[in-house]
Formats: C-alpha cells, sequence, structure tokens
C-alpha cells in the first residue's frame, strides 16, 4: 500500500535514515521498532509529509508519490495519531472530530444537529461515551487519544500511522484501541504502529521492521521472532556474546556493606512509573536499565523533584524529602544531571566559571553578594579534579567540546556536595575519549562515596559501570541484577521477558 | 441596541443547559465559564442601571441615540479585530486605516456612494491582505507587521490631504451622507449598518467552516496544521477581513461627520482591543465570541457617557477609569481561566 525503498534522510551533522526500506501492506499491522535515534520518527515524517526525503522514492498504491505537506499526505488517505494529542483543546469534541469536514446544511452553514449526531455516534463506536458539545480538554487525555483515533478512522484513511499511541493510555482503552486497530486490519487498512511494549508489539502486530542508527537491522513476520531476538536487534548486541572487562574505563565494584543513602519508595506517576523502588549506597553505581520510554529518565526526574509523583517518598540519609520540589532535593544533596544538556543544563553564553558556580551561588554569597575568592577556588579545583580542558575559567562554555561541557555541569552540581548523583545519558553525543574520561570520572566519585544513579541507552556502559541494575518496563521494576548477574544477557532476558499470566507467541 | 442578536459564538458549547452528565461536570467551572462569557453584559446592564438612576439625562433618547452612533463605528473595528484576536493575533493597524477609510470616503465621495464605499474598502482591504500574507507566509510578529501598517497608513493619509492641511467634505444631500446621517424607525443608518454585521460575523464566526478554522488557528496553530485545516489562508483571511472593517467603519464615519477627518482614528486600535477583550476573547487564542465585542465597546461607551455627565470629573478620568476597567477584566479573565484550566 505505501513503501518506501532506498530512502535516505540527512540532518545537518547527522544522517538520521540511510537506505531504509520500508513497506506497509494493506490489511497488515506492522510494528516499527527501535530505540533513541535509530529513526523512527524521522521515517514517520517522511511518510506523513512533513519532511521530503533527499534521496529514495516513496510509492502510494503502486504509484510513486511525493507528499509536500502534511495535508496532501492526508488527503491522499495517510491519517497519523501522534504520540501527544494534536487536537484544539477549546473546541468542543465535535469540533475537533469533525473539523475541515463538517457536514453542511443550507446555505453552506454547518449543520450542528447532524455533527453532533455523528461524533456521538462515532465516539460510541470506539466505547466511549462523552458529551461530543464539551470542549475536548475537559475529557482525559486517554479519552482524547481515543477521539484523534475516531477522527484518523473516519477519514476513510487506507493507511493509518500511530506513534506511540497507548503511552498515556488506561488499559481498558488499550482493549479498544487495540479492537479498532483489528477492525482497520478486515477492513483492508494499512495500519503502522510504533510502540515500545514488547507485549504490545507481540498481542496486535503481524510484522517488524527494526530501525537502528537509521538503517533497517530486520524485517519480516513478527511471529517469526522470539522477544529476546528482538531486543537485542535493537539494541545492537549479539546474545551470549562474551565481553571481556576493560572495554569501558570502568573498573570493578565498589563497598556495598554501607546502609543506602538513597531510597526511592513506590515511586507512581500515572502512564509513566508504576510502583518504582530502589535503593542506592554510598560509593556505589546503580544502573537503571531498560528500554527507551520505560521509565528510566522519569525515576530520576521523579527522584530529584522535577516529575510531580502521584504517590511515593524519597528518602535521603534518613530523611524524608519533599515532594515535587527540585529545591528540596538539592537541599537534601540529591543532584541531577539531565538528559538533554543543552536545554537543560548548560548556559553556554556563560564562561565556564559562571557556569559552575551558579547552582552553588546561594552558599557562595554573603547579603546577596558574591564572594569571589571562594568561587575562584572551587572553580579551580573543580577543572583540576574534572580535568576540564578549558582555554581558562573565563572561555565561554559554548566553545568546548561536548565531552567539556559534560564535566562543567558536573563540577555544577559537585560543588553543592551531593551525597547522590543522578546521571541521565552522561556520555551520549560526547566523543569517545571524553566518553572513556567521564566514565573514569563517575567511577572516581562513586570512590569517593557518592551514591550514583547511571541511566544509559549504552548497554556495555551500564553493565560494566554498573554494580547493580535495574530493569525497568513499562514504567515498573521488573527485576534487579547484582553481582555476577550483571551481564547483557540478563539485562536482555529481562526486558524481553513476558509478564507473568501473559502468554509468549 | 440589542446585544442578543446571535448565539454566543464560542467553539465549545459550554454553556448548553440541557447538560446532564454531572461525571464530568463541574459546577465552579461552569459557573467560571458563565461568568466569562457573560460577565461584561451583566456588568453592562449593571453599569446603565445605575447610570439611568443617578442621572435623569442618561436615559434620554437623544443620549441613547448618541451613544448608539459613536458606539457603531468603533464597534465595526472590534467586529473585525474579534477574528484576527481569535486566532491568536493582533491587528495595530486599524486607528489608521479608520482615518484613511474616512478621508478616502469623503474624497471619493464626489464620484458617488460606490466609489466613496468601494475606494476605503480596497484600499484598507488590501493592506489588511498585505499584512496577513507577510504575518502567514514570512511568519512575521503580528505586533510588528501591523505596527508598521499603522505608521505607512498613517503616511498615505498625511500624503493624500497635504500633511493634513486639505480636508475633503461629503456633499450633505448625496445618498453616501444618508449612511451616515439618515435614520429608519428612529434608528440611525449606521447603527443598522452595525448591528447586521454583526449577525453576519456570529454566523460566518459559529457556522461556517471558515469560523472553526479560524477557531482552531488560534487554540494550537499545529494540531490545526496536522487536522488539514488551511493556517496561512485563515490568517490572511482575518487580517484582510480587519482591514476591510476598518476602512468600512472610517468611511460610515465620514459620511455621518460628512468630511474626512484626518485626526480620527489615534488610539482607536487599543481601545478595539480592550473591547473585544473586554467582552470575553482571550488574547491568547482560540476563545472567544462575537456578541461579547459589541457588550465590550457598549460598556466603554457607557463609562465614557457616564463620566462626561459627572461634570465635575475632568475628562481625562475617562481614560484612567477605562484603564481600570481594562485591568480589572483582564485580571478576572485570567483568573477564571485559570479555574477553568484554560490557561
Amino acid at each position: 500500500m505505501l513503501s518506501v525503498s532506498h530512502l535516505s534522510k540527512t540532518f545537518p551533522g547527522v544522517r538520521a535514515l540511510s537506505d531504509v526500506d520500508f513497506t506497509a501492506r494493506a490489511g497488515e499491522v506492522h510494528a516499527l521498532v527501535g530505540e533513541n535515534g535509530a529513526g523512527k520518527s524521522t521515517l514517520i515524517k517522511v511518510l506523513t509529509g512533513v519532511y521530503r526525503p533527499d534521496a529514495g522514492e516513496l510509492t502510494y498504491d503502486g504509484e510513486p508519490v511525493r507528499f509536500g505537506t502534511p495535508l496532501q499526505a492526508q488527503q491522499a488517505g495517510i491519517s497519523t495519531i501522534y504520540q501527544e494529542v494534536n487536537l484544539v483543546p477549546l473546541m468542543s469534541v465535535a469540533r475537533n472530530l469533525f473539523l475541515g469536514r463538517e457536514p453542511l446544511g443550507r446555505l453552506g452553514l454547518i449543520d450542528f444537529r447532524r455533527m453532533h449526531r455523528e461524533a456521538d455516534e462515532a465516539l460510541r463506536g470506539l466505547g466511549i461515551r462523552v458529551d461530543v458539545r464539551r470542549p475536548l480538554r475537559e475529557l482525559g487525555v486517554g479519552a482524547q487519544q481515543m477521539v484523534a483515533l475516531a477522527r484518523a478512522v473516519a477519514v476513510d484513511a487506507r493507511v493509518v500511522i500511530m506513534d506511540e499511541p497507548t503511552s498515556s493510555l488506561e488499559p481498558r482503552e488499550v482493549k479498544t484501541l487495540f479492537g479498532v486497530i483489528r477492525m482497520l486490519r478486515e477492513r483492508g487498512v494499512a495500519v503502522v504502529y510504533v510502540s515500545h511494549r514488547m507485549d504490545e508489539l507481540y498481542e496486535i502486530c503481524d510484522t517488524v521492521t527494526v530501525l537502528r542508527d537509521g538503517r533497517v537491522v530486520h524485517t519480516g513476520p513478527l511471529a517469526e521472532l522470539d522477544r529476546l531476538r528482538l531486543v537485542a536487534m535493537m539494541l545492537g548486541r549479539e546474545i551470549g556474546e562474551v565481553r571481556e572487562e576493560g572495554m569501558t574505563k570502568f573498573t570493578g565494584s565498589h563497598d556495598t556493606e554501607a546502609e543506602p543513602v538513597l531510597r526511592a519508595e513506590g515511586l507512581t506517576v500515572s502512564h509513566r512509573l508504576r510502583d518504582v523502588s530502589l535503593e542506592v549506597r554510598p560509593g556505589e553505581v546503580v544502573g537503571l536499565g531498560g528500554l527507551l520510554g520505560s521509565g528510566r529518565s522519569e525515576t530520576a526526574k521523579a527522584i530529584a523533584g522535577a516529575l510531580p509523583t502521584d504517590a511515593g517518598r524519597v528518602v535521603v540519609a534518613g530523611v524524608p524529602v519533599r515532594a515535587g520540589s527540585t529545591a528540596a532535593a538539592i537541599r537534601a544533596g540529591i543532584s541531577l544531571l539531565p538528559e538533554d544538556r543543552k536545554a537543560e543544563g548548560i548556559v553556554p553564553g556563560l564562561s565556564v566559571r559562571e557556569n559552575i558556580a551558579l547552582a552553588a551561588l546561594p552558599a557562595l554569597s554573603r547579603f546577596g553578594l558574591v564572594d569571589d575568592t571562594r568561587i575562584d577556588a572551587i572553580v579551580e579545583t573543580f577543572m583540576k579534579r574534572l580535568r576540564i580542558k578549558a582555554a581558562g575559567p573565563h572561555q565561554k562554555v559554548g566553545e568546548l567540546s561536548g565531552g567539556n561541557q559534560q564535566k562543567v555541569l558536573l563540577a555544577r552540581w559537585l560543588a553543592l556536595h551531593p551525597k547522590v548523583l543522578l546521571l541521565d545519558e552522561p556520555t551520549r553525543g560526547i566523543d569517545v575519549g571524553a566518553k572513556a574520561e567521564v566514565q573514569a570520572l563517575i567511577d572516581e566519585l562513586a570512590d569517593d562515596g557518592l551514591a550514583v544513579l547511571l541511566i544509559s541507552s549504552d548497554t556495555e556502559e551500564l553493565i560494566e559501570g554498573s554494580d547493580r541494575v535495574v530493569v525497568l518496563k513499562d514504567g515498573a521494576v521488573v527485576r534487579e541484577l547484582t553481582g555476577d548477574a550483571v551481564t547483557e544477557d540478563a539485562l536482555m532476558r529481562a526486558i524481553a521477558a513476558v509478564p507473568a499470566g501473559g502468554s509468549d507467541d | 441596541m440589542t446585544t442578543q442578536t446571535e448565539e454566543a459564538g464560542m467553539p465549545a458549547d459550554t454553556a448548553s443547559p440541557k447538560d446532564d452528565d454531572p461525571g464530568r461536570t463541574n459546577r465552579s467551572e461552569r459557573l467560571s465559564a458563565l461568568a466569562q462569557q457573560h460577565g461584561a453584559l451583566v456588568t453592562l446592564v449593571i453599569a446603565m442601571a445605575v447610570a439611568s438612576l443617578s442621572f435623569d439625562t442618561f436615559l434620554t433618547g437623544d443620549n441613547l441615540e448618541n451613544m448608539a452612533l459613536s458606539s457603531a463605528f468603533l464597534a465595526v473595528v472590534a467586529l473585525g479585530m474579534t477574528f484576527v484576536i481569535i486566532t491568536g493575533g493582533i491587528d495595530l493597524s486599524v486607528g489608521s486605516l479608520f482615518a484613511l477609510g474616512g478621508v478616502l470616503a469623503a474624497w471619493g465621495s464626489q464620484y458617488g456612494t460606490v466609489v466613496a464605499l468601494l475606494l476605503p474598502l480596497a484600499v484598507c482591504g488590501l493592506i489588511g491582505l498585505v499584512n496577513g500574507v507577510l504575518i502567514a507566509h514570512v511568519r512575521l510578529a503580528p505586533f510588528i507587521v501591523t505596527l508598521a501598517a499603522m505608521l505607512g497608513a498613517r503616511g498615505i493619509l498625511l500624503a493624500i490631504t497635504d500633511e493634513g492641511s486639505k480636508t475633503y467634505l461629503v456633499d450633505k444631500d448625496s445618498f453616501f451622507a444618508t449612511l451616515g446621517q439618515g435614520s429608519l424607525l428612529g434608528i440611525g443608518v449606521p447603527v443598522w449598518i452595525t448591528v447586521a454585521l454583526f449577525v453576519l460575523g456570529a454566523v460566518v464566526l459559529r457556522g461556517t467552516r471558515f469560523g472553526q478554522y479560524v477557531y482552531a488557528v488560534g487554540g494550537n496553530e499545529d494540531a490545526g496544521a496536522l487536522m488539514g485545516a488551511p493556517v496561512a489562508r485563515t490568517k490572511i483571511s482575518v487580517y484582510t477581513l480587519s482591514g476591510l472593517c476598518a476602512g468600512l467603519a472610517g468611511a460610515l464615519n465620514a459620511a455621518w461627520l460628512v468630511s474626512g477627518v484626518t485626526i480620527l482614528g489615534s488610539g482607536m486600535e487599543l481601545e478595539a482591543i480592550s473591547a473585544v477583550v473586554i467582552g470575553g476573547t482571550l488574547l491568547s487564542g482560540g476563545f472567544g465570541f462575537i456578541s461579547g465585542s459589541l457588550v465590550g465597546v457598549l460598556l466603554l461607551k457607557v463609562i465614557q457617557n457616564v463620566i462626561n455627565q459627572i461634570g465635575s470629573l475632568d475628562s481625562a478620568y475617562q481614560q484612567v477609569v477605562s484603564g481600570a476597567f481594562l485591568a480589572v477584566v483582564v485580571v478576572a479573565q485570567t483568573w477564571l481561566g485559570r479555574r477553568r484550566r484554560v490557561l
């Protein structure tokens, strides 16, 4: 129905897709999987007309096509349901459902009576009962997603692309969604289904295409592929492959006898985390494993007070931390090095010195005046200790390499003398040499008695850097690997495991 | 002048009374919605009641007709502005276009009524169209684009009037003059035209596909685009519409004054914006209704009138009161909006 061949797309500095072949067939549910940066969203955006490919062909219904805008793709019969609801919250449910194709009555005016009736019928058919005249924003996120689904289905789509449609749905709504997908399949619609949830993929999908680093690594019937193989392909690892110590700069394990300094108990955030508990002892590096979207970053953010929790508590050195406040978390000694250091961390226009001193300023000033000599001392210590390569403390951070920017950020948080350090992808996007240095640094910091929680998509880094690995899946802890069990094999098995009560394919 | 000639043209029929699902309904939210929708109307009724009790001269035919007439021109400008603001934009050029439209109409009236009406509409509509194209396609900020148009239109105005020294007059006996001066059933023609335009505007905003696009663009532009709404075309349309409204209002005003007065219209854009906001339309876009803007205009004019009636109060205070009132309304709207989780 819809296929691409030899597709390539390059963004400045990044080759997002190279030589990708992908075919969505009528009456088939096609899973599209891959980790962060694998190229899934780029592929979807090419399919829906948001991006134009640099090279390669798009074929629709046997004819070569080129979509200039999302509107053209839609008119051709390609509907997309985005992960975040893309509707107009202030408009009523019915108006959202019918925008641009309202039933018209006399004089070209909208026939509201008919529109409301048809909207009501369409939603009832999906098992949702709402007053279609109410504004969309009064609905829950799940119900809003169902309205988006109803809209996508109602336009007589021949291809429906769903980008993580279940991320905000309740289990009951997921059932409804799957019912609709099956109905679409019977009608001969081609469905492209993007999700990280193994159970869902195996329940609903017929075919799978695995993307990694912008390339197709596998495509074929899903039933022929067991979960472990699928996970291994997504992560780019071989099963049973023996890895020797020393591939990364991490050294052995740390002292794990002490009392935990960080205790997170039953952290719950609706749709994102379910009852996540973990402990980190001083001098210990605990890894958080799992696929993209499994709740790793959310766990770190919840601990650092950056994500409001519905339930659960965080205890540092025996003292409970007030929930939902980053300031309280920082005072308690929790520092989070965020995933996106450009957006959430460094201030590129400021100097190395200013960036390091930023968070510690309140402690370094008296009567509102900043104590320059103390700042100089701290900046010097950390630049030396973290081996920050800069022309001097006054160089702008924006001019430094990624690895050194990361070290500046690390210095900023270390200047606060934290007890717990949460590192979200600390080595992403920095070159190999700097990566090894940051890894060695993490090791040193743990040796100095810091409790470290490490998140990394690099399985190798995670396995070798961590003393223990807590494996997350769909927002819940599924296993904890300790001691000799901290291996890639065990990690992948934990991620791929079928939940109790579920059936394997 | 009636204010309830049409249904509240809002995107979500929040106030539909026959709603009976208590599950999702939050009573205080509902009340907030009602207050946001009809707050201006209630205030207007109270203000008029107080004014008529306080001053014998308020509820007289002459005074009411004066108010209605002076409201009419601002109301037509506010009508176009309502569309612009619902898309999340702003149009600062309308004051200048109002004056320009008046002068062009007065000059054109020597060639007949058709020219007197079409010339200002064509010129002001074109300037609005250019505004819209720059905003929608070049993606410039509405504030800057329409500010430039405001200065530019003022410049054109000065050029065609020899720096304001030349005043074009309208023949008092022409048909064009009756559009401003005539009356029907004791009510001035401009008032009739205004009412007709508001009914039409409400039908367009509420009952047509274009109206839905206006709300969608203001409510969530990206989502609107993904749902296939013609975002650029909608934006261009509303700025063109706003230009047309300002030009027409200027022309009617010139017919009323039987001359094209160059110094008119300065500050009118802000008055129009105030009226729209007081009428319950959200400055952030996506929510609003036509009838509210009419109420907002009337409310501003009643306040002005009352202050004029209090002879002892310096008319400068008129602006202080209008300003304070606007501030109160915006605070109330923000508060109500937060309660309704709109903002």
